[in-house]
């Protein structure tokens, strides 16, 4: 054993620290503006001050100096231009990395909003929804390191003469196949990372569109169905069109979230056999190969994808309600 | 006749929700199944066979949790960092945001409509634009900033400034929409009663907020725990601050066939969030309801 409790002492003293300092400052806030009449803009002051600092200094400089770096080489002080921009469109690591990342964008959100409608067009009205949606969701909460495992181990391969222990291969071995590995045969190794992340997405997809179809009036649905409409029918005709603003929005968050899929590729593959994705390179030329100028041109890139994106679904958010 | 073919429908839904349900537990059932399997056993036969040779074990737990040896996880450390990491990195931002929410929906200034539009603009600002500077903000310093060179535990004030500052942008948003939505009226007769600024948001926006408030701690609070990128960058990577994902991740990568510890290590680490899903699972629902951009 060789747990050494007593070497977690500090951490745990520099997170009371931590909170406790907080805790202070909270109260230095409420404290100021507990002490009379306070001025509206001297309230509104203190209040956004630590925010605003935060964001400042965090994300807004950081963002800029990103976007100055890009135009820098690789210690980050000799300007180079748009060297780093024409490094990505003619590197081949950079291009199968933007190829791939443009296939996820399309086929992630598409799948796993369409096993979350179909489940949730299933279970919206059913005594079990909350369960049923708890399965769904599990592998949210397993996160997308633990889902890289859990199909890491999936697409497990022994030679064909050793017993399987993949669950795939071992089917393919029953319908009397092969045994092969899935993730180092390009391009269709891109294809199973895809569905490891499909695996983490569809439940979301199916908790915002049960909501969605649980909020259609009942009458609506069941007036057609004595009609004698078809339960598919019912789901095309009425039910579609009513939760079409949510559907976008799940479909935008899908799309935002796979631009930034990161972990699931550096788990399962580490972006081996072509199967790299923006993000992912970003993260190895900044880090792992000391390339910030490059790594700083992919965020940009990664960035400039991604606005529309974002600024698509704050509209649409508000449509929805 | 449509009695009939409407029933039929209807199975045909209710077989592909099952369907899809199976799908989906699966792969995690035999991850599960597994790392209860002895090593011999997990690297010869496949977990379906688990009912013939039905030896279960411990000793994955305590080997990845423990171990003495060189591949352990000694994931009962990062344990204590994943903890160290989460607590912080949820508090912060759902104070500040709260207050930053507060003074942009109920308090009226000069510039205060720029403001809520610029920091809902900075939501699509992607984390990786913000890893590199913040990096080197820490180890070499920037303008008037200097460099910090933190050791030890302190590197943990890092990876709770980072989570801290991307979540804000996200937690203002979705705060402001739930607080400017209160009934004016209230908030009138408390201040015609001479409410202070203090009181109005401890006795009335707080109460009123409650549910959003635990929405966005649950999402957030998962969203930490399974932050791989943030941590990689930021948390140092040693057995002293690195949290349990970053352990994980260079097991699947280094020790990649050592199956008997990233399937116990896979579930040690999901062992708290699937716990919060499950037994704050309206909460966790809510949170998602609310809101799906996130850095």
């Amino acid at each position: 054993m060789s747990f050494d409790a007593v070497a977690q002492q500090p951490k745990l003293l520099y997170l009371l620290q931590g909170v406790a300092a907080f805790a202070a400052v909270v109260s230095l806030i409420l404290l100021a503006l507990h002490r009379g009449p306070v001025r509206r803009r001297a309230a509104a002051l203190i209040l956004l001050a630590p925010a605003l600092l935060l964001l400042t200094i965090g994300l807004l400089l950081p963002g800029l100096r990103t976007l100055a770096l890009s135009f820098t080489g690789t210690g980050g002080d000799t300007w180079v231009g748009l060297d780093n921009y024409g490094w990505m469109i003619t590197d081949h690591r950079a291009l199968v990395a933007l190829r791939n990342t443009l296939v996820w964008v399309v086929l992630v959100p598409a799948a796993s909003t369409a096993v979350g409608l179909l489940y949730a067009a299933a279970v919206a009205r059913s005594r079990f929804r909350t369960f049923a949606l708890s399965l769904v969701l599990m592998p949210m909460a397993i996160s997308f390191v633990g889902a890289g495992v859990v199909w890491k181990f999936v697409y497990a391969y022994r030679p064909a003469e050793a017993g399987q222990i993949g669950l795939l291969n071992r089917l393919v071995v029953v319908f009397g196949g092969e045994p092969r590995q899935w993730l180092v045969e390009s391009p269709w190794n891109v294809l199973f990372l895809i569905v490891a992340m499909v695996w983490t997405q569809a439940g979301f997809a199916a908790v915002l569109l049960t909501a969605a179809i649980r909020a259609v009036p009942p009458e609506l649905t069941e007036a057609a169905l004595l009609d004698g409409a078809s339960p598919g029918q019912v789901l095309r005709r009425i039910t579609l069109p009513s939760i079409r603003p949510t559907l976008l929005v799940v479909l935008l968050a899908q799309a935002i979230g796979t631009f930034k899929a990161f972990d699931i590729v550096r788990t399962m593959t580490g972006g081996q056999f072509d199967t790299g994705v923006l993000a992912h390179a970003m993260y190895d030329q900044a880090f792992r190969y000391g390339e910030t100028g490059r790594g700083a041109a992919l965020a940009v890139l990664l960035f400039l994808l991604v606005t529309p994106f974002v600024a698509h679904q704050l509209r649409a958010r508000r449509r929805a309600g | 006749m449509n009695g009939v073919r409407e029933r039929l429908a209807s199975r045909a839904f209710t077989a592909v929700a099952v369907g899809i349900a199976v799908l989906w537990t699966t792969p995690t059932l035999g991850l599960l199944i597994s790392s209860f399997r002895p090593e011999e056993e997990i690297k010869t036969t496949g977990w379906w066979t688990v009912l013939g040779t039905p030896q279960l074990t411990l000793d994955n737990y305590g080997e990845v949790l423990s171990g003495g040896g060189n591949g352990s996880g000694r994931l009962a450390e990062h344990f204590v960092n994943s903890v160290v990491i989460t607590v912080p990195s949820v508090l912060f931002p759902l104070v500040l945001a709260f207050f930053a929410a507060y003074a942009l929906a109920w308090i009226d200034f000069r510039g205060r409509d720029a403001l809520v539009v610029a920091i809902f603009a900075l939501q699509v600002v992607p984390l990786q634009m913000a890893l590199v500077p913040l990096l080197k903000l820490f180890s070499q310093g920037w303008l008037f900033l200097p460099a910090l060179h933190l050791t030890g535990p302190a590197r943990f004030g890092q990876v709770w400034f980072a989570h801290t500052v991307l979540a804000l942008p996200f937690a203002v948003f979705l705060l402001h929409n739930v607080l400017a939505g209160l009934p004016r009226d209230v908030i009138d007769a408390a201040r015609v009663d001479g409410a202070s600024h203090g009181t109005l948001l401890l006795r009335i926006m707080l109460p009123l907020a409650r549910p959003a408030l635990a929405g966005f701690a649950v999402i957030q609070f998962v969203w930490v725990w399974n932050d791989l990128l943030v941590a990689l960058t930021l948390s140092g990577g040693t057995a002293e601050t690195a949290p349990m994902t970053v352990r994980l991740a260079s097991l699947a990568g280094t020790y990649g066939n050592e199956w008997q510890r990233l399937t116990a290590g896979a579930f040690v680490a999901a062992f708290v969030p699937l716990l919060v899903l499950f037994s704050l699972r309206k909460h966790f629902a809510r949170g998602l309801l609310a809101g799906s951009v996130k850095g």
